[in-house]
């Protein structure tokens, strides 16, 4: 298997020897002024591994504090400070472009092309988000926010009207929030663009649409989804920074301004905003599942139109997260029956990859490890989901502990642990070297384990009444014990994700070689060099199935003789 | 049912600690008809997400340990399955009717909750939110407090349900607390409603729901339901002006001649201010600066010489007054029952 060496005919290595000699700044200048789709791919995903450890600290941090009644381990301002940036960088500078690096590493590769449709703007497209996530934290020198002076926002990563009206945040904070978030939009909107360019017209030859692996499928999807869900978050810090600064009253309520229209511009955005993370998790689990249960994946056809349907569907969910403002009882039971409506195209994924798992022959390396942890967690994120989709019920847990349990359940549960399995799966093709087992057999273990222990105790949290956003609690309420075993959780995760990082170091100096083929896949990706050179394929590869290596690994029972 | 099982557990140690105090703030302890509601239907949506966990998670787990690779296979890949049409569509089917049952009976608790007409005996008042304190207004009664909510019990016999109007004067709030009813925001330019009739006396507490700058974690709640009669005699106690006792006629002097005025109403004086909470009978009240601190004059000495210090970024600033400036106010605020 990993020894087999298997190449599609005619994409032979052509690579010039390696210039030995480069300098250190010669190699620097090379990342710098790349337009490679895969040194863009490993820029986006080692920037946003480097927010992920920014963001974790600030989440210890903020955890720290809330170890026990009445901490004093942060200030009020700086707490709100934290959350604010924490939850800003996961979703904008770690979970956004590392999905957005995968898939600029691998869609060219899986349709067998030899870059994105345009370099060019995909070059530009990851400075635009560089550029975002440095003016973001530039705001911990630059701005001042309620309170304090020279610091970051803190108005919460929905930064809710009136709230950054310049009445109650003077300085510059929320200018920082605003202006990083529409310089990193275009940035993700540009790559949205190139990746809808790439999968419509790049494909290799024999690859129709529906002979597309379900990731270039999904991340398809996904770009579309960004397109209309970017918009109205870019309108709305525009709009923001017109009220701010040039006498608009969008959002203004001291001058009849609406509160509620920046939730509806916000949340517009929000909810799909969900889907677009964690549709590459699913992406994600497409390649990796069938893999591991060395089965085709069930249900191609049903997985696509699924996927579809989740992104349709997840335009007209938003006000779901607006149940206790005030709106009718008619529009609290639309998007109730809405966002339900959700589960049922979620459920079919769930079922496809359990009906994949099914009889097959499953190998428990780390990458399958981490998406069986992820089919887990996902499906009791769903179910968590569809209480919360109860408006009545949301009327209690909204803003409670159970809402911050339930998105970290989607958003580390589902999205981090596929996040770590795809790495484990593809840090191969990239570097030519495995990620150690073991190490990463106690990354997951661990990781898996600090997790319950954290998000599952902050439900119960909820349950009892414990709202989110708070630097601190009363002592009488009873939330004593929980949130410290909340904490430890964390801390067990923080130890997990340092494991992940010496793994990532120590493996790519002294890993096992890789080879070509490691895992013994069946997608194009696999077909070229580990690394794979410059151009990727040689010649360009021609497909008659879905999985054009399994075509060639077992030539006497090839796919193309059962797909339609 | 597994999920069911351990949030009844919780609600059944809940109970236990309801029972040595009233500072319980969970869900699954309900005292006043919304909230009850919503316990039964919570109860039932948990039972049938429990159950789709139970089954699926029980595929997933299944899945995993029947067909996992044997160190005795022999190495050749398993059968390729690629998909069924009737499976697909079974499992689309079924979550799609589990879907309507939910649906039909959350609908049905949305309207019964948010359009349930108002009886004539109902106590009308309002609730307007400030960045880190409560003002509520029994127009009808023409009170005018902070911070410390009283209201009458319901009971079936005598039904006096609460109907509250709520708005903000400046950032988004919201009213919690989960024993009595279901959180609604309080918006600025906006009027929400919420109604609660708890049916049991005595206190109950919870928080504002909705950030709101630095101190909203400091922006507690409290609810005094009170008996008919304790009602009665607080709305008396209510509508009086401001204690006047000649020994505290220094204080007050104090109080009118400093800042103090232009932020803070006691009636019947000439404190007028509507910035901060309305002072006419903070005496009565049990705890300083919504719920921040135990109304203790030790805790109001602190609070009038430098608020920062019980609730860092409060939108009182520290008068810089002398000891004895302090403690002379904080004589006549004592006096204010
Ligand atoms: C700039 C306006 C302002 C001035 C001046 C001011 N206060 Fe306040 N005061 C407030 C605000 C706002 C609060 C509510 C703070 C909170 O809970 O976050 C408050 C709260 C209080 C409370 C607690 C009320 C309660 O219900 O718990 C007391 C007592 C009080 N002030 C006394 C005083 C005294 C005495 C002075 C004069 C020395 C004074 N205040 C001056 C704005 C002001
Ligand atoms: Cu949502
Ligand atoms: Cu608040």
């Amino acid at each position: 298997m990993a020894d087999q060496v298997l190449t599609i005919p005619d994409s032979l290595s052509v690579s010039p020897p390696q210039i030995a000699d480069e300098t250190f700044l010669e190699r620097l200048h090379g990342w710098v002024v790349t337009v490679d789709h895969k040194k863009l791919g490993i820029l986006y995903v080692l920037y946003s591994v480097f927010f992920l450890f920014v963001a974790g600290a600030e989440a210890l941090c903020i955890r720290i504090q809330l170890l026990r009644a009445h901490n004093h381990f942060l200030s009020a301002a700086v707490f709100n400070r934290f959350f604010t940036m924490h939850g800003t960088t996961m979703v904008f500078l770690v979970g956004m472009p590392i999905l957005f690096g995968f898939a600029n590493y691998l869609i060219p590769l899986m349709i067998g092309a030899r870059d994105m449709a345009f370099p060019r703007l995909n070059a530009f497209s990851f400075w635009l988000t560089a550029f975002g996530g440095l003016l973001l934290y530039f705001s911990f020198i630059g701005g001042f926010g309620l309170y304090g002076v020279g610091s970051a926002p803190d108005v919460g990563w929905f930064a809710y009207a009136p709230l950054t009206a310049r009445a109650f945040s003077p300085g510059h904070s929320t200018d920082y929030w605003a202006l990083a978030l529409i310089v990193s939009g275009f940035g993700t909107l540009g790559t949205a663009i190139n990746i809808i360019a790439t999968v419509l017209s790049m494909r290799c030859r024999g690859m129709t649409l529906w002979r597309m692996p379900l990731f270039a499928w999904l991340m398809f999807v996904v770009s579309g989804l960004t397109l209309i869900t970017i918009t109205p978050l870019t309108a709305a810090q525009i709009m923001l920074l017109i009220d701010r600064y040039l006498g608009g009253h969008f959002f203004d309520t001291q001058a009849g301004g609406s509160a509620v229209v920046w939730m509806h511009f916000f949340w517009i955005f929000g909810h799909p905003e969900v889907y677009v993370l964690v549709m590459p998790a699913f992406a994600i689990a497409n390649e990796i599942i069938p893999v591991f249960s060395r089965k085709a994946i069930f249900g191609y056809p049903a997985m696509v139109a699924a996927s579809a349907a989740i992104a349709f569907v997840s335009l007209g969910v938003w006000a779901h997260h607006m149940f206790t403002v005030g709106m009718t009882s008619v529009s609290n039971a639309f998007f109730t029956l809405s966002t339900m409506l959700v589960g049922v195209p979620t459920g079919i994924k769930i079922f496809n990859w359990v009906a994949t798992m099914w009889g097959g022959r499953i190998r428990f390396a780390t990458p399958m490890l981490f998406c069986i942890g992820f089919l887990f967690q996902f499906l009791l994120a769903g179910l968590t989901g569809i209480m919360l989709s109860v408006s009545p019920l949301d009327w209690q847990l909204h803003n409670s502990y159970f809402v911050i349990a339930h998105f970290h359940y989607v958003l580390v549960g589902a999205i981090v642990f596929n996040i770590f399995a795809a790495i484990y799966y593809w840090y191969p093709k990239a570097t030519g070297r495995m990620l150690s087992e073991r190490l990463g057999k106690w990354h997951f273990w661990l990781f898996l384990i600090g997790f319950h222990i954290t998000f599952d105790t902050m439900h119960f949290l909820g349950f009892m009444g414990m709202p989110r956003s708070i630097y601190t609690f009363e002592p009488d309420r009873g939330w004593d014990r929980l949130n410290m075993i909340v904490s430890i959780g964390g801390f067990i995760q923080g130890v997990a994700v340092l494991i992940f990082a010496v793994n990532l170091v120590w493996s790519y100096y002294r890993g096992q070689p890789a080879g070509d083929d490691p895992w013994d896949a069946w997608t194009l990706e696999w077909a070229t060099a580990s690394p794979p050179p410059e151009y990727n394929f040689a010649t360009e590869p021609v497909v008659r199935s879905r999985r054009p290596l399994w075509d060639l690994k077992h030539p006497e029972d090839p796919d193309w003789r059962y797909e339609q | 049912m597994l999920s069911a099982a351990v949030a009844l557990a919780a609600a059944g140690a809940q109970r236990a600690v309801a029972l040595t105090s009233n500072t319980n703030t969970s869900i699954f302890s309900p005292e006043s008809t919304p909230s009850r509601s919503i316990y039964e239907l919570s109860l039932f949506v948990l039972a049938v997400t429990g159950g789709i966990f139970v089954v699926v998670g029980g595929l997933i787990v299944y899945a995993a340990v029947r067909f996992r690779e044997r160190p005795d296979d022999d190495g050749s890949e398993p059968p390729q399955i690629f998909g069924s049409n009737q499976i697909e569509l079974s499992w689309t089917i079924i979550p799609v009717l589990i879907v309507v049952v939910l649906f039909l009976a959350t609908a049905r608790m949305i309207f019964a909750i948010q359009d349930a007409p108002k009886p004539a005996a109902a106590l009308e008042m309002s609730a307007i939110g400030h960045q880190f304190w409560w003002e509520f207004r029994y127009p009808a009664l023409h009170i005018t407090t902070a911070n410390e909510l009283h209201i009458p019990v319901s009971t079936d016999a005598d039904p006096r349900p609460t109907f509250m109007k709520l708005t903000s004067a400046d950032v988004i709030h919201s009213f919690w607390v989960p024993r009595l009813a279901g959180k609604v925001d309080l918006v600025p330019n906006r009027i929400n409603e919420l109604w609660m009739d708890p049916h049991t006396p005595g206190l109950y507490v919870g928080q504002c729901a909705q950030f709101c700058g630095v101190e909203h974690a400091k922006m507690l709640l409290r609810v005094y339901v009170d008996t008919p009669e304790q009602f009665a005699a607080w709305v008396k106690q209510e509508q009086q002006p401001g204690a006047q006792s000649p020994a505290s006629a220094a204080g007050r002097r104090e109080f009118e001649s400093q800042a103090c005025m232009n932020c803070h109403a006691i009636a019947g004086t000439a404190a007028h201010g509507q910035f901060g909470p309305d002072l006419t009978h903070f005496a009565s009240r049990k705890t300083l600066a919504s719920g921040a601190a135990d109304n203790t004059t030790e805790n109001l000495e602190r609070w009038i010489e430098d608020p920062d210090s019980i609730k860092p970024g409060s939108l009182m600033p520290s008068m810089h007054l002398t000891p004895d400036q302090v403690r002379e106010i904080t004589a006549y605020l004592n006096t204010l029952q």
